[in-house]
């Protein structure tokens, strides 16, 4: 018994000893070893004997010290594992509340679970179906100018390519694709648009997309090949053979025949590059012969390059070539700085939201958020359960007390626990899933990069990752519990029951109410804080009139004055003007400008417009005069430009009024100061940094607005389309009104707001329910207590006072710990990077917790009520 | 029984075994053995060998008291049976007999 005190050998070598030795020898077998241990102890120090005595275990585990396996203790096992499951079905048949209580608690939670594990799945199978998948990796690039911050970009140079090609040794494969394949394609009298991509020969060899008909070696070999996908082709030819027929492809620069070498099945669905049509990027040498664009350092925003490497690759290697290149490269440059790295196959989908992906990309920043709420969420189901076990411990202690007299060892207890957590979990299990299937399609609204990239179909391995995460959901529910219940003092239990009243874990169990309270109120706060700050940020002012435009988006050329004309025709519709794009929405085209001082020049980030456009937006002219009416092919020679541009030159001293007539220069050109306008929201407006800016003149837009003022919308909209039908019947009508544009650029953050005011409304249910059931518990016990205060003349009132009291406190506990948590974190993090500075005011932080504890008070008090007023003759007469 | 054909080291644990007459155990034989040949007894072999020694009936085990060292575990005490003594007598004699053939010129000379 002394041992206990001083050092012993290691426990689990002698557990396992024990375990895997015969039982004959397992006494001298020990005694052996502890006599070693001993002697090692004095000469050699704790560490190294323990060390010594676990080798020894393991050495001694010999065919002749091997126990053979008993028949009869399996058997033993198997029917213990019966009467457990057999028990636990008994037990949850006998105490509905407590099980329906638990199983929605749980069932609600793990449907949250199960859309996680899809997700998981869902992202994890992205771009699986390649064979060499885990040995493909992208170039990605940093981009830096200046002094300006890093930019990460999913893009790289042509320049880039060729450079690793040339002089990176041991890559397997490389394969370069180039955006911006897409147009009208044409063949004989069918016209269909295609989006695609140019790639190099190597495509079909590095990447796994089954080629139909063609030879996926040279199919992408000779210039002005052109493969398609299965769907594109039917577009095209319907059932004939595609191959060898011609397609016309009107390009920028090009209006050039491409003759089709290759038929591929459709992409699918977890591919991260999405594509209709493919053509040969050896086409680009032959149109785009000369563009010195094309092959420079610098122009890192279309190309996308792959590379194959051989399995067990250093890749800290091949990172040191890659920055080789671009130490050498960034002397053709000036001004940038640009670095290359890898970015495996597999992080593409999941990864960083770099800019210029080639296809959807899920932030792994979404999933984390989704990932570690749902564990607070099912965590939280998990509390009540084991609170609601706790409570009833009073009922369920005799029982174990017997279990313990008539055999049942520690372990045997806790794993009747155990099993029935586990049993519960799988009940909970059956409903969440059906909860899964019904909340799929709102999960998928939440936010559009859900339903584009993911499916959650269910499949065989998704239904082992379910079950396992209900068993281990049961066993974090079950374990806490199994642990208190199987110290219950048999005797103590037996002799005198009253003796023990429930466990001393009370402070325990309130600690949990706690903590899932003030998970509810912290979700609900920041629900309704990200609302208010949602709807103050489409509500901020732009400086611009939004309401009531329509914007449309033009194909083509030329078309633009035609449908103007069309819609100007139409009594609804005030004003028409063109733009080449949208401000506001967080697109952004620019250049590089300089003023009077030639080594001063900025990048100015412009729009082109009209002479529509101001009036139409209801731009305020501050100085000079708008636009004037110009052809297409006339040369540009005036801009405006707003206030900024005029600080960030000090053009004539900042007044608008002097300003008119100055001279700046951009792409070569020199232009005008004609007007000047008052500052205005051209970013989103959360970025909120008025910066210079200016307005350029195009007769030619990409998009049309519209001032449309109707009583009757969807007739307008009818006429718009017919509209557009007679000039366009290849694409679809794609016209949006502004406001709903701004709304849909800020989609990100409206779909977090929305998932966690779900998992907000989750979390408040639960812990509402677990409360009801502590409640329903204690008055319970409590019932005689209420009988005979109520005989002695106690008021509904008081007594109503007196049963929730303490859960009152414990709400208000909740209340003080989440509110200045979730200030905190609100003021600190979340919203700190948003430059409207609108202060998180404690009334919206109040209002979530009015309500959580109205809901919970709901809960408290309809119960104790209904035990207030019961009649006391009813009660004490049962006895 | 397996006969008596006993190995080198299975001789050596039965003459050690007897040499300690009354305090034959695992350890003790260990150390005895290690003290004696001067080279090291692995617990591990010295045990497999005891086991091998008393599945061929050459000795027999029984445990002893409890006592406080080791943890509390008894020790279990090997004596030899008859069948080990008339296995060590027989390779003894074998060896003799072999001494014996030996002439003693040859091994003057070497």
């Amino acid at each position: 018994m002394k041992a206990r005190n001083t050092i012993g050998p290691p426990k689990w070598a002698r557990a396992l000893l024990r375990w895997y030795c015969r039982p004959d020898l397992v006494e001298d077998l020990e005694g052996d070893l502890n006599e070693y241990f001993e002697r090692n102890l004095k000469s050699k120090g704790a560490t190294v004997s323990k060390f010594i005595y676990a080798i020894d275990v393991l050495k001694f585990c010999r065919p002749y010290t091997l126990r053979k396996p008993n028949f009869y203790d399996l058997l033993l096992q198997w029917i213990m594992i019966n009467s457990s499951l057999k028990l636990s079905t008994r037990i949850i048949l006998r105490n509905k509340l407590f099980s329906s209580i638990n199983i929605f608690g749980l069932g609600v939670s793990m449907s949250v679970g199960l859309l996680l594990i899809g997700l998981l799945s869902d992202m994890n199978s992205y771009d699986e179906f390649h064979e060499n998948h885990d040995r493909i990796y992208r170039i990605v690039t940093t981009y830096k100018y200046l002094d300006q911050d890093e930019n990460d970009f999913a893009s790289t140079s042509l320049r880039a390519g060729k450079a690793i090609e040339e002089s990176v040794p041991g890559i397997d494969k490389m394969a370069v694709l180039y955006r911006g394949f897409e147009g009208d394609l044409k063949s004989g009298e069918k016209v269909v648009p295609l989006t695609g991509l140019w790639a190099s020969e190597s495509f079909f060899s590095m990447f796994t997309f089954p080629m139909i008909s063609g030879d996926p070696v040279t199919a992408l070999r000779e210039p002005f090949s052109i493969v398609l996908t299965e769907k594109s082709a039917k577009k095209f030819f319907g059932d004939d053979e595609a191959l060898g027929k011609t397609i016309l492809y009107p390009g920028e620069k090009e209006n050039n025949q491409y003759i089709v070498t290759g038929v591929i099945k459709d992409v699918p669905s977890f591919s991260h590059v999405k594509f209709d049509v493919l053509a040969s990027i050896s086409t680009r040498e032959i149109t785009m012969k000369g563009e010195k664009w094309e092959m420079v350092w610098d122009n890192v925003w279309n190309a996308y390059v792959y590379l194959l490497v051989p399995e067990k690759t250093d890749l800290q290697n091949l990172q040191a070539s890659l920055n080789d290149i671009s130490t050498k490269e960034n002397k053709t440059v000036k001004n940038k700085l640009i670095s290359l790295s890898l970015q495996p196959l597999g992080e593409i989908a999941m990864g960083e939201d770099l800019n210029n992906s080639i296809g959807p990309v899920m932030g792994s920043s979404n999933v984390w958020m989704i990932g570690v709420l749902s564990v607070i969420v099912i965590l939280s189901a998990c509390f009540n359960y084991t609170n609601l076990s706790i409570a009833r411990s009073f009922r369920r202690s005799r029982e174990i007390g017997i279990r313990k007299v008539v055999g049942a060892l520690r372990f045997h207890v806790i794993a009747q626990f155990v099993v029935e957590a586990v049993v519960i979990a799988l009940c909970a299990l059956v409903f969440a899933f059906a909860l899964f299937v019904i909340i799929k399609p709102y999960f998928f609204s939440l936010n559009d990069q859900y339903r584009d990239m993911l499916l959650l179909d269910v499949s065989a391995k998704m239904v082992v990752y379910f079950i396992l995460l209900s068993i281990v959901v049961g066993i974090v529910a079950g374990c806490l519990p199994a642990i208190l219940f199987s110290r219950v003092n048999a005797i103590q239990v037996l002799k005198n029951i009253s003796s023990i009243r429930g466990f001393r874990n009370v402070t325990m169990r309130k600690a949990l109410i706690v903590a899932q309270f003030t998970i509810s109120m912290m979700f609900i706060a920041a629900t309704i804080i990200g609302y208010k700050h949602y709807k103050q940020v489409l509500a901020f002012d732009l400086g611009f009139d939004t309401e009531n435009i329509l914007n449309i988006r033009l194909f083509g050329k030329n078309k633009a004055h035609l449908l103007s004309k069309e819609l100007r025709e139409m009594p609804e519709v005030k004003h028409v003007s063109t733009s080449l794009m949208i401000t506001s929405l967080g697109s952004y085209w620019g250049t590089n400008v300089k003023y009077s001082n030639p080594q001063d020049s900025a990048f100015v980030n412009y729009n082109l417009i009209d002479e529509h456009y101001l009036a139409l937006h209801g731009h305020k002219l501050l100085a000079g005069r708008n636009f004037k009416s110009k052809p297409l092919d006339a040369g540009e020679t005036e801009v405006i430009v707003n206030e900024g541009m005029l600080k960030r030159f000090n053009i004539a001293n900042n007044d608008p009024q002097m300003a008119i007539g100055e001279f700046i220069t951009m792409d070569r050109k020199e232009l005008q100061i004609i007007g000047v306008v008052k500052d205005f929201q051209y970013g989103k407006s959360i970025d909120n940094e008025i910066e210079e800016f200016m307005f350029r003149y195009s007769a030619k837009g990409e998009y049309l607005n519209v001032k449309v003022l109707s009583s009757d919308w969807p007739v307008t909209l009818k006429k718009i389309e017919i509209a557009w039908k007679k000039i366009d019947d290849v694409h679809p009508l794609e016209a949006t009104f502004y406001d709903e544009q701004i709304e849909r650029s800020y989609s990100d953050f409206s779909s977090r707001i929305k998932t966690i005011g779900a998992l907000a409304f989750l979390a408040i249910c639960i812990a509402s329910i677990g409360l009801f059931g502590m409640v329903v518990f204690t008055t319970e016990t409590r019932l005689k207590e209420i009988s005979i205060r109520k005989v002695l003349g106690a008021g509904e009132r008081k007594l109503v006072f007196l049963l929730s009291k303490s859960f009152l406190l414990l709400l208000a506990i909740s209340a003080t710990i989440a509110l200045p948590f979730t200030h905190f974190f609100f003021a600190k993090y979340v919203l700190s990077e948003y430059a409207d500075k609108a202060p998180i005011a404690w009334t919206e932080l109040l209002v979530g917790t009015a309500a959580v504890i109205t809901i919970a008070f709901a809960m408290i008090g309809a119960h104790t009520l209904q035990a207030a007023r019961s009649n006391p003759a009813e009660v004490l007469k049962n006895e | 029984m397996k006969g008596t054909n006993i190995g080198e080291f299975e001789e050596l644990v039965l003459l050690t075994i007897a040499a300690l007459m009354n305090d034959a155990y695992s350890v003790a034989i260990c150390d005895e053995l290690e003290k004696s040949t001067g080279r090291s007894a692995k617990l591990g072999v010295v045990h497999a060998v005891l086991n091998r020694l008393e599945e061929k009936g050459l000795v027999k085990s029984k445990l002893g008291e409890a006592t406080s060292t080791r943890g509390g575990k008894r020790k279990r005490f090997y004596t030899i049976t008859n069948g080990g003594k008339a296995a060590l007598i027989k390779s003894k004699e074998l060896r003799d007999e072999l001494w014996n053939k030996i002439p003693d010129l040859v091994l003057k000379r070497i």
